[in-house]
Formats: C-alpha cells, structure tokens, sequence
C-alpha cells in the first residue's frame, strides 16, 4: 500500500512533467516550458546531492561547484571551437567526476562540521578561480554562442525536443539512483551514515565507498551543469557560488531527504517559489529566508515526507 | 625585493589576521560550547559596520560610534540566538546549515532595504585619517594601525576572560561537558546567551573596523565568513589557541600571495603568464594551504583539548 502511493506520486510526477510542452504551447505561454527544463535541470543536481547527503550522510555545502565545472568545460570547448556534444558532454563528466575525486579525496577523510566547511572551502576556491580567469570572461562570465551540436540525435535549439532530452536524463538519473542506493554499494554507504563503527566492524572500510559515491554525485551533477549551460546559453562564476550550494541542499530537504522523488519535488517546490516570490518584491529573499528557516525547524522530512511511508530509506 | 615593501605587506597581513581572529574567535567559541555551526556570523560582521557607519553618521562622533555598533550588534545576535538558533542547538549540522542560511538571505536582504543593494561609503574618523611613520622610510597608514593594535587588545583581554576569570570557567566547562555543568547549577540557557551576544559582538567589532577599509554592502559578511572557515579548519575547531595560528597564517599567506605571487613568477614565467596565473593562484593559496594542512593533520593544527 505504502509502496503503492509512492510509485502513483511519483508516475503522476513524471506525467505532469511530460506534459508540459503540449500545455505550454496550447496555452502559448514559451515561458513556463523554459521554467519547467530549469527545475529539471535543477532536479537532477539535487538528486546527485541526495545520493551523498541523503543516503551518505555527507552534508556538502559545495556542490554547486560541480554545475560549474560541467558548464565551464562546454563552455570553454566552444569558445575554442569544439562545438561537438559528443566531445563536450564526456569531457565535461570527466572533468567534475576529476573535480569531485579531487575534492572528496581530502574532504572524505574527515567528517562533520570539517566536511561542511571544506567543502564550501573547495567550491569558492574554484568560483574564485572562475573570477580571476580573463580569458573566459572573468566575473562577467561569457556567451554560449552555440549551443552543443548532437548531429543526427537532438537539435537543442529546438526547446520541446531539449526538454524531452532533459525529461529523459531526468528519469534515467532518477532509475540510477534508485538501483545505486539499493545495490551493495547503496547498502553499505547508507550503512556508514547510520552506524559507522559497526559498518567498519563487519569488514568495510567506508572511505573508498563514500569517495565513489561523492566521484558519482560530482559526475552526475557535472551533467546538469552542461545542461544548465545550454539552457541559458551563458555561463558566469555565480553557477558555482556557494549560495547556489545552499539552494541545491534546500532542494533536497524541502522536497524529503534520502527519497527518489523528493529532489524533484524540492527543485520545483524552491524554483516556483523564488518565480512567484520575485514576481511579488524585489525583496522576495526577506520572504524566502524566514520561510526557509521555518521549513528546517517544522517540517524536516520535506513533501515526499508526507506521503506514506515516508521514512523508509531505500524507496 | 624591497624590504620595505615586504614590511608594509607584513603589517597588511597581521592587520587581515586580526579581522580573522576577531571573527574565528566568536564562531569557534560558539561551535566549541553550543556545538552550533553559524553561518549567519558573517551577518553579524555586516550589521556591525552598516551600524557603525550610521551610527558614526548621525552622531559625528566615532568614539561614540563605536560603542553604540558593538551594543547594537550584541542586541542583534541576543535577538537571533534567543529567536532562532536556540532550537536549534539540539538539532544536527544539516539543519543548523540550512536554517543560520536562511537567516543570510533574510539579513542581507534587510540591509538591502534599509541601506539599498550598492556599497555605501564608511568613513575614518579624521584624527585616524593620514599616516605614521613607524621609522625612516615606512609610512603605514594609522588607521590600519590602530585595527592591529586594538585587535592584539582584544585578544589579550579574550585570554584573560577565558583563562583567568569564573566566566572563562563556565565557558571552558561549558565546551568539555555541558551535562555536568547544567547538573552543578549552572543556568547554562543563560550561558549560551552570554557567550552568543560575546561572539556577535566580536564579529560586530570586525565589521566596524573593517568598514573604512574594505567594501561596505550587502553580503559582505560571506566572503569574510568563508576565509573565516579555512582560519577554523587550519587551527582546529573549538579551540582559540588554534584560531590565533589560523588567522595568523591565513591573513598572511593571503596578503602577502596577492602581493608577492605575481612579481614572483614573473621572473620565471612570461609576464603574460604571470598576469594571468599569478591573480588566479594568489586567490586560492589559502584553500591550497588549507588542503595540505589538511592532509598531514585532519584535525588541525591545535585541536581541541577534552570532548569539546
């Protein structure tokens, strides 16, 4: 039963997203088909966090950086002329998974307060890289001229078909996910969160375990930021800022930690909430910050936290 | 080099390291008793130089300024710890993170409506205005001078407090076990007031002095907030002692990174190479220290002592 609920939410998740195109265009509203790919694309950075925040108990506050490397490596391909997606998609997968096992190799050694606050550390390291580097636009960032080429396979300056492209990735990272935590491999990261010392004393080392899975989320989030890239068609230094961390963690509270389709929930639940509030004031984060506050001490499992059943680990 | 130089850029990155320490010494202490990670901190260093800039304003006078800042931002985190956090020192670091975030965005939005988005403009005091000259040849401003002495000042008073009197006790107590300490009488919601509004006011004083001397606006508490992190990790949380080394070698390594770096590799590397790696390597010195202190010591250089 409890199940059952779990799987209807998330089959109707997933048909109000494919409808989106259909409805934007009988409605002629361009907007809200731009607004929709933004929370998927969103969606998929938080469920790359979830994957170590919510079932690896690593509290990240710089993952955001990966959105960065991902869209700096399209980026900086085509500003030297290498339009390609099929060579800018896996350089830029390689790169934030490189990133990411660089960064987790010295943060995963530590836990608690070290591993938030280095982790943030990394990530403006970065976004001050990102500033100081004239030659790709510096703080100012730079144009996306061309959006990546995929011959023979998607145009991206077609938006439903970039959508239906983001749709699909979307549920494919989500299937990932869901077979990653629920695997041997899933079975013992979320056995170090819950008992590390018991986890060790059954004959696991955590360490290597955890750095695949941080190497795993930097990779999967390094997608959403070479998406990210195309959907704006710009790239600046503010991709990986470290309020950007903020949100992407907010995402995945809001929405249930260490759940399939909360992510997804909290990327629409936080993006149409900052949509509605900055149509409102200008001063929407005086509206934003308190209620995000409220959120934490008040309602800690997020939406998916509602449905039935909502504490079980590996659904 | 020009020993001159070298000099004056010493002073620079004693004076960045008594900002920091003035900083990491409210947050370590907060973390190291409460347990709190607080990110609105450097919300705290923001109010205190937006306060003393309108306080310095309306009064004319900086002496009276300064007080009423320090007083003003005490109030501000009283109010926050008493409204907010205090819930909240029960709860993981997850939910301390997100929720001391939130309080940012409500801050610096605050600000942004009181004082509008741009950087407004934070005066010295004219008789801090000018330069000494400290012997023949080095000309240092004063102002500057005056935050290193008034931060080696508050430093000393600090060790005294916390060694030497029965606060400092509670405090060091507090931070080993906080159980023992409720359970011998002492009223310890008060305590982690006390200790709050201290750590506030710290940061209230970095504000203010920073004001005439970097940018004052919106969000200027987080990019102090995060050099702060690297002072905390590099010394070792919870501990002051490790929050003097840290933000000793941070604000110098910094400093003297920005200065140096670039002039440096320009006599092994092209000058055009130079202009663009020496920039982008001086801004992530730190964070490259961080990582190699990091690596040989995990907990820092002076962890603390006890369970704290």
């Amino acid at each position: 039963m409890n199940l059952r609920a779990r799987t209807l939410a998330l089959v109707v998740v997933l048909l109000l997203l494919a409808a989106v195109p259909p409805v934007a265009a009988l409605l002629d509203q361009p907007f809200y088909l731009d607004l929709f790919r933004r929370i998927m694309i969103f969606a998929i950075a938080a469920l790359s966090l979830n994957l170590i925040l919510g079932y690896g108990g690593m509290i990240s506050f710089g993952h955001a950086v990966f959105l960065g490397v991902g869209a700096y490596a399209v980026g900086v391909l085509s500003h030297h002329g290498i339009q390609s997606g099929y060579l800018q998609w896996p350089v830029a997968i390689v790169a934030s998974a490189l990133v990411a096992l660089a960064i987790g190799a010295i943060s995963v050694r530590t836990s608690g307060v070290y591993f938030i606050m280095i982790t943030l550390a990394f990530s403006q390291m970065l976004y001050y890289l990102g500033i100081s580097i004239e030659e790709y636009g510096g703080d100012d960032g730079m144009r996306l001229t061309v959006r990546s080429q995929f011959p023979g396979l998607v145009n991206l300056d077609d938006g439903t078909a970039f959508y239906y492209l983001v749709f699909g990735l979307l549920v494919f990272f989500m299937f990932l996910v869901h077979r990653l935590v629920n695997s041997r491999f899933g079975m013992v990261i979320r056995a170090a969160k819950s008992n590390e010392a018991r986890t060790r004393a059954i004959g696991f080392s955590p360490y290597a375990y955890r750095l695949m899975a941080f190497v795993i989320a930097g990779a999967m989030c390094g997608v959403a930021g070479a998406l990210l890239v195309n959907h704006t068609s710009y790239l600046t230094p503010e991709f990986m800022n470290w309020t950007r961390s903020g949100e992407l963690m907010f995402m995945v509270i809001l929405g249930g930690i260490g759940t399939t389709l909360g992510p997804v929930l909290g990327a629409a639940v936080l993006l149409l909430l900052e949509d509605f509030l900055s149509g409102w004031t200008v001063h929407w984060q005086i509206i934003l910050g308190p209620l995000l506050v409220l959120a934490v001490l008040f309602a800690k499992r997020g939406l998916a936290g509602l449905l039935p059943g909502g504490s079980r680990d590996g659904d | 080099m020009d020993p001159i130089l070298v000099l004056e850029q010493t002073l620079n990155g004693l004076q960045l390291g008594v900002m920091l320490f003035l900083m990491a010494a409210g947050l370590t202490l907060v973390f190291g008793i409460m347990n709190l990670v607080n990110l609105a901190h450097g919300s705290l260093y923001m109010v205190g130089a937006y306060l003393a800039t309108a306080f310095f304003q309306w009064t004319g006078s900086f002496l009276l300024a300064v007080p009423l800042a320090l007083a003003g931002t005490l109030l501000a985190g009283i109010v926050v710890e008493v409204v907010a956090l205090r819930t909240l020192y029960a709860r993981d670091h997850l939910d301390q993170v997100l929720a001391t975030f939130g309080l940012i965005l409500f801050f610096n939005e605050l600000i942004a409506i009181l004082w509008g988005r741009a950087a407004i403009y934070a005066a010295a005091p004219t008789w801090l205005s000018g330069h000494i000259e400290l012997f023949a040849g080095l000309r240092y401003p004063l102002y500057r001078l005056a935050i290193i002495l008034v931060g080696v000042a508050v430093a000393a008073l600090l060790w005294y407090v916390v060694t030497r009197t029965r606060l400092g006790m509670l405090i060091r107590a507090g931070a080993s076990n906080r159980t023992m300490v409720a359970a011998l009488g002492v009223n310890i919601r008060l305590l982690y007031t006390v200790v709050f509004g201290f750590g506030a006011a710290l940061a209230g004083l970095a504000g203010l002095m920073a004001g005439p001397i970097y940018v004052v606006q919106p969000g200027m508490g987080e990019e102090i907030l995060i050099q702060v992190f690297v002072v905390i990790v590099i010394g070792g949380i919870g501990s002051i002692r490790g929050a003097v080394a840290g933000a000793l070698i941070v604000g110098m390594v910094d400093t003297l990174g920005r200065a140096f770096l670039k002039p440096t590799l320009a006599t092994v590397l092209s000058p055009s190479a130079a202009d663009t790696a020496g920039p982008a390597l001086a801004s992530m010195l730190i964070y490259m220290l961080m990582a190699a202190v990091l690596a040989a010591r995990p907990e820092g250089l002076f962890p603390a002592r006890g369970g704290g």
